[in-house]
């Protein structure tokens, strides 16, 4: 390992590990069940009548049914009962967790406390229908409507290849130069390997009749209002564009960075050795992003890499399997602190300084239930400082150009069931709306309802 | 511990597992690893006259369920394929090294009376404790008029069987086909021919499977396939049947019983004694799991036995004869209710489908508290056991016996049988 100890400035480095090692870190971390292995697990399946795992599912897969087809060598049939509810079946088979969704309601928990491997099996299908490059949905006779998509991610692309199968014309314009959403730029590395996330996108387009619109962004060069002109119906699938701040004092210093922002940047690393990662590594948050900057630094070479939560385990958005997957990782979780002060190195003499030491207090529960710090506090040691804290959405773009406002509730878009917005004629899904749950899965299924539901307004 | 040395038809052996005729006994080579690790005796491969037969490039065939490997297994092989002098030589070796095992010597000849005698003396000379005639065999030899096509014809078997008591000192078994429409027929033939035994059951006709993209049935052969023989796990219900119907038949008077097919472990074993066998024979599960399974079926009858306090092999063989009768002496008046252990309840809903679907919509799905809630309906339930059979939870759903006040009444007596006697 290249680095000096951190007594005269900050240790970042590139390149920590050996490209071979790098290479395996960033590479499938639950590798593909072969043929065998995928017909021992689907006969595990007890082929339940009205089966909990369906309804744990927020798209509704008839699970013991495409299960049943592995069984039985129906692969086609199989990954078609998969990704007519789900779309992107394949990124949820490798990104939801599957222990809080359909495998934490197998009936096998009971019995054996060893859920079915839904997700590793919902892998396996739609595996053998994309390595055969097939399309197996088709267009009903053009409508002659046009949609417009705002968000090229799993709300707006599952939404997008609903409409287009129902036979409306789609254009899905996207801020930045590829589609995919966080499934191109936010999950982690090693759960989507080898172009996972384009080679779906791929697939989804090429259905026909869906125009993608690359770094267009919402509110710079499309508004709403010009939008809600040029097409019969807009769909919003904008995820979350801002992060919350730290309030920490010194939060501004260099060496502290934006996970969400760093993660993208790691994704689109062809080379993973030209990225610069601290020796030593804070992790503030306590959710998925949070497990995942942690595992990717120490993927990348970090020596030491901490967590700091500001509540308990169970408080943690991220699950429990996810813990457990850091701690084996290396990762440290310290709970029940939050940071107060950052104190810094100075930069080539000016008055710029790079993160040194961050100072965090100790927190509990006060007696009505509110999180308070107990004033005892300690510090670490960190080269860089990583904000995992949540991410916010950004209303402003919805603003542009004057436009009409759209409702908004606890910060994000209002929507009914239907996932209509205040204005007729918009829909939204995904991240960006109210309620929302910042999963994938969830916002395939937003998507996909909202389809319906705008092919029922254009229809009337 | 209880004693499991048998004396069966005369012959004796430590324990009552035995190797059927097969390939595990095709060879001195096997047949010592056998008694090594402890088999109490074999039936020696199935031999015949020179020129040996020939087998063909692939012999068998598997009925896998998911992920369990050979629920059934089919072969189209004949008997054995190596030159007379050989096996006996061996059988003589193995016999003087291993006295105290029993080796019997499975046989298919012509249905001639002198291809019989010639046979039985050279295998006299080999010391073995008995003969096995294999009427059994469903492929290739009864093309020949050999095996099941003797098998099948009483007359063949009664004389076959005389023919052999006139010639040989050695106890004479009797392996019967199950390819017929009773048993009854031929097993009664074996006794009226003078025969010590009987041994059952040989294979079952039959196809395991066809390949889909070669349009041929398996195991195929350059493209072609035939019927071969069923046995293993998936055969066992049908022995057990045939086993039941000679030891319960006045006219085959109590003649000894081999039993055999799809055993595999010590209960297996004990289910056919129970119902008459005195001694039981193993093939498929030797076959797919090699010989070390004896391990367990000894010590596994051993701590049976000690547990119910049979004594020995004989406190155990027919004990369930007297059990097996005909369908018409069932007790109309017997009832049993399903009862769903809620505890170990795991919801899956499969008792209240197949009930709801196929049988007598006696079990209910509700929701209590959000949560998925099965119940039996008592008064729809027919006490069938479908529901119990489909529970994938050992012992969650049982069937409870109820009082129903009832004298004992069967359909001979019953109101609706139009034959009835009162
Ligand atoms: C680091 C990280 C890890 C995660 N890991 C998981 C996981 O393992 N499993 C899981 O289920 N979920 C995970 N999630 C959550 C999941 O990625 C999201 O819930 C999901 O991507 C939401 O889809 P979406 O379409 O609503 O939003 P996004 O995927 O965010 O897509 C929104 C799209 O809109 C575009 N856009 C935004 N603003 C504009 C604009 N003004 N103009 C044009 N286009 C714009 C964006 O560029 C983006 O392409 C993770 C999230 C993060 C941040
Ligand atoms: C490959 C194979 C070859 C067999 N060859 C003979 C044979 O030569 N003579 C014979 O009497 N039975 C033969 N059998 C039948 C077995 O002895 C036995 O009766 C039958 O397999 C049922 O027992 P199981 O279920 O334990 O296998 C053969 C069975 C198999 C699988
Ligand atoms: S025993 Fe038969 S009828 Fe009774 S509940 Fe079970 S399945 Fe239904």
């Amino acid at each position: 390992m290249a680095g000096k100890a951190t007594t005269d400035g900050p240790d970042i480095g590139t390149g920590r590990l050996a490209v071979a090692e790098l290479a395996a870190n960033f590479d499938d971390v639950k590798p593909p069940l072969d043929a065998n292995q995928a017909l021992i697990e689907a006969s595990r399946c007890y082929f339940c009548h009205d089966a909990p795992c369906i309804e744990a599912c927020p798209t509704g897969i008839d699970i013991p049914n495409f299960i049943r087809k592995i069984a039985s060598g129906n692969l086609m049939g199989s990954a078609l009962d998969i990704l007519e509810p789900n779309i992107m079946g394949g990124a949820c088979a490798r990104v939801c967790p599957t222990e809080v969704l359909c495998e934490d309601a197998c009936v096998r928990n009971a019995s054996e406390r060893k859920p079915v491997r839904i997700g590793a099996l919902q892998r396996h299908a739609t595996d053998w229908l994309f390595e055969r490059r097939i399309q197996p949905f088709a267009r009903a006779p053009s409508s002659g409507k046009r949609v417009a998509i705002v968000g090229g991610g799993p709300a707006g692309l599952a939404c997008a290849h609903r409409l287009a199968m129902l036979g409306h014309g789609v254009d899905v314009y996207e801020a930045r130069d590829k589609l995919g959403g966080l499934n191109e730029y936010g999950i982690a590395a090693y759960k989507v390997p080898d172009e996972f996330a384009q080679r779906e996108v791929d697939f989804i387009l090429s259905l026909g009749g869906i125009t993608p619109h690359c770094c267009k962004a919402f509110g710079r060069d499309i508004t709403l209002t010009g939008l809600r002109r040029s097409h019969d119906a807009v769909f919003l699938g904008l995820g979350l564009a801002g992060v919350n701040a730290l309030r920490a004092e010194g939060e501004d210093m260099a060496g502290v960075e934006d996970a969400v922002a760093y993660i993208a940047r790691l994704r689109q690393a062809a080379n993973k050795a030209s990225l610069a990662v601290g020796r030593k590594v804070v992790v503030i948050g306590g959710g998925n992003t949070a497990i995942d900057i942690a595992v990717q630094s120490k993927r990348l070479g970090a020596e030491d890499v901490t967590i700091v939560y500001r509540r308990g385990s169970k408080q943690m958005g991220a699950t429990a399997h996810e813990q457990e997957f850091a701690q084996t990782n290396g990762v440290k979780i310290k709970h029940w602190a939050r940071p107060v002060r950052l104190l810094g190195w100075p930069v080539n003499g000016g008055g710029k300084r790079h993160v040194r030491e961050i100072e965090c207090e100790y927190t509990q529960l006060d007696d009505k239930d509110r999180l308070t710090g107990t004033g005892d506090r300690f510090s670490l040691l960190a080269d860089t400082v990583f904000k995992a804290i949540g991410q916010i959405f950004l209303p402003d773009p919805l603003r542009a150009g004057g436009a009409e406002p759209l409702d908004l509730s606890a910060g994000r878009i209002a929507v009914n069931d239907d996932r209509a917005a205040s204005l007729p004629g918009v829909f939204a899904g995904g991240d960006c709306i109210a309620g929302g749950q910042d999963l994938t899965v969830r916002a395939v299924q937003d998507g996909k309802t909202a389809a319906h539901a705008i092919d029922r307004y254009l229809r009337s | 511990m209880a004693d499991l040395g048998t004396s069966f038809a005369g012959i004796k052996s430590p324990n009552p597992f035995w190797l059927a005729s097969a390939p595990p006994t095709d060879k001195e080579y096997n047949v010592v690893r056998a008694f090594k690790a402890g088999w109490g005796g074999v039936v020696w491969k199935t031999l015949g006259l020179d020129p040996p037969i020939v087998n063909t490039c692939s012999r068998y065939g598997a009925h896998h369920l998911n992920d369990m490997r050979m629920v059934g297994f089919n072969n189209i092989e004949l008997i054995t394929d190596r030159p007379l002098e050989v096996n006996l030589r061996e059988i003589k070796a193995v016999k003087k090294a291993w006295p105290g095992r029993a080796i019997v010597v499975s046989l298919m000849v012509p249905c001639e009376e002198k291809s019989w005698i010639d046979i039985l003396k050279r295998v006299d000379e080999t010391e073995a404790d008995g003969i096995e005639l294999n009427f059994g065999c469903p492929h290739g030899m009864s093309e020949r008029g050999m095996g099941s096509a003797v098998g099948q014809v009483p007359e063949y078997v009664e004389m076959v069987a005389r023919w052999c008591k006139t010639h040989t000192r050695m106890p004479v078994l009797v392996k019967l086909t199950p390819n017929v429409t009773s048993i009854l027929g031929p097993a009664r033939a074996a006794k009226k021919g003078g025969a010590d035994a009987v041994a059952l059951i040989n294979t079952i006709n039959s196809i395991t499977s066809v390949d889909l993209d070669a349009m041929a049935p398996t195991p195929t052969v350059d493209g072609k396939g035939t019927h071969g023989g069923y046995c293993g796990p998936a055969v066992k219900p049908i022995a057990l049947h045939m086993v039941a119907e000679i030891a319960r038949d006045g006219l085959c008077a109590g003649i000894p019983i081999s039993g055999i097919g799809g055993i595999a472990n010590w209960r297996d074993a004990a289910e056919f004694m129970a119902l008459g066998a005195g001694t039981v024979q193993v093939c498929t599960a030797a076959m797919h799991h090699g010989f070390r399974i004896v391990d367990d079926m000894i010590a596994g009858l051993n701590n049976w036995m000690d547990g119910k306090g049979y004594r020995e092999i004989g406190d155990v063989v027919g004990k369930a004869v007297p059990n097996v009768t005909d369908w018409q002496y069932l007790n109309m008046n017997y009832k049993t209710l399903a009862s769903i252990d809620q505890d170990s309840c795991i919801q899956c809903g499969l008792c209240h489908i197949a009930c709801e679907d196929t049988s007598h919509q006696a079990i209910a799905a509700t929701r209590r508290d959000g949560k998925r809630h099965y119940e039996v309906i008592d008064a729809e339930c027919v006490g069938c056991n479908l529901c119990m059979h489909v529970c994938p939870v050992q012992g969650c759903i049982t069937m409870v016996e109820v009082d129903t006040g009832k004298p004992y009444r069967n359909w001979t007596t019953h109101p609706n049988n139009p034959m009835s006697k009162q």
